[in-house]
């Protein structure tokens, strides 16, 4: 079944509901992993609000993500204590390694690269997140390496 | 009728009217952009910051701000004066409001404000920020490198016209207007091309397609005319 088809699916029990847009949304991004742009339109219709007001929650909050996320989601913090601790490093080795920006997933599929605030790990700082997996204490050529690892282990 | 001062002088306003509209029935002249008379209020622009000595000088908005009995309301201060030119200063340091290449020049809510607060220089550096323009659409056309996000196109666009085509996209810095579900113009299924958008859009952001340099002139107070017209409910 269409990614778009089965978004009508989820957002059915919320037809004519126009204050529960965002549940409605939760709906679809917890099932699929994200809310898929040309979706914008049904969600319109069934929930009972403008598409205009769909595009706005969609682009305010950064919890949606409107494209296909990859197999594994790389989070990392970038709140204070990482910052502190040399998170930007991090950060801009892992956009080397990985060619994408902050919300891209690699051409291949495999990663998608997010910045968080706070994974409330601070002792480990800087911290990232791969899947459910933390790794503490990056630098950038460590953060690199657990990148490279995954690769290599799940071919 | 409620008796209040503003700016020095006895007004008389109806309950749940707002200063700015007590003011402007008693020809006190109160700056503004985001405000457009038959629209609802939106409190967004800041530009009509009034004090109310009776709430111990605090400052709020006038549009947004509902008359109170014995209020005392100052219109204009130094300190009024300066939070004014500093806002207008932000709002011109956030876009590209270049006046000489705009399609409003001459006809343009914020270079007027601009000249009625004395604002020579801007002491913010600018962000230049590199947004594009919508032409899509037969008729008219959006540039976003000219809105100041008053929201004047989207409430004429949902309260008068009721077509809710238009809404914000995005947020903070990176906040535009949007057709529809954020594609063309021209691919809107909701667009009536009413062209109200456009007519109360106090700036050089919507535009009708074919107009250059200084050329647009545009009629917000259609809005009002309208409403007047067709009393909402």
């Amino acid at each position: 079944m269409s990614d778009t088809k089965r978004v009508v699916e989820l957002v059915e029990p919320f037809a004519g509901r126009p204050g529960e847009l965002i549940q409605a949304l939760h709906r679809v991004q917890s099932e699929l992993g994200y809310v898929p742009s040309g979706s914008k339109q049904s969600v319109a219709e069934i929930v009972g609000v403008p598409p205009a007001e769909v595009h706005g929650v969609l682009t305010f909050y950064h919890f949606f993500r409107t494209e296909a996320p990859g197999q594994h989601t790389i989070r990392l913090c970038l709140g204070t204590a990482c910052h502190v601790r040399g998170a930007d490093r991090v950060l801009q080795a892992l956009m080397d390694e990985l060619k994408v920006g902050i919300g891209g997933t690699t051409e291949d599929g495999v990663f998608t690269l997010e910045g968080v605030r706070c994974l409330g790990a601070c002792g480990l700082a800087p911290v990232m997140m791969v899947d459910e997996e933390v790794h503490g204490r990056l630098d950038p050529g460590k953060a690199r390496s657990v990148v490279r690892d995954h690769r290599t282990a799940r071919g | 009728m409620i008796t209040l001062e503003i700016a020095g002088r006895q007004v008389q306003a109806l309950p749940g009217q707002t200063i700015l509209e007590a003011a402007e029935a008693a020809g006190i002249h109160i700056p503004t952009l985001c405000n457009l008379k038959g629209l609802t209020p939106r409190g967004a622009c800041r530009l009509c910051l009034v004090e109310v000595t009776s709430w111990r000088g605090k400052v709020v908005p006038s549009c947004a701000t509902v008359v109170e009995e014995g209020m005392t309301v100052v219109a204009h201060s130094a300190r009024l004066r300066e939070l004014r030119r500093t806002i207008l200063e932000l709002l011109f340091a956030e876009r590209n409001h270049i006046c000489s290449v705009c399609v409003s020049n001459g006809n343009c809510e914020l270079q007027d404000l601009a000249c009625e607060l004395g604002m020579d220089h801007v002491r913010v550096p600018y962000r230049f920020p590199a947004l594009g323009m919508d032409a899509s659409h037969a008729r008219y056309v959006v540039d976003h490198n000219r809105c100041v996000l008053c929201g004047r196109c989207v409430r004429a666009c949902s309260e008068i016209e009721g077509a809710m085509t238009w809404g914000f996209a995005h947020r903070g810095v990176d906040t535009v207007v949007a057709t529809d579900a954020g594609g063309p113009w021209v691919d809107s299924s909701t667009c009536t091309e009413c062209g109200k958008c456009v007519e109360a859009c106090p700036t050089g952001a919507l535009l009708d397609k074919g107009t250059s340099v200084a050329e647009q002139v545009k009629d917000p107070e259609v809005v009002s005319r309208v409403t007047e017209r067709r009393p909402r409910a």
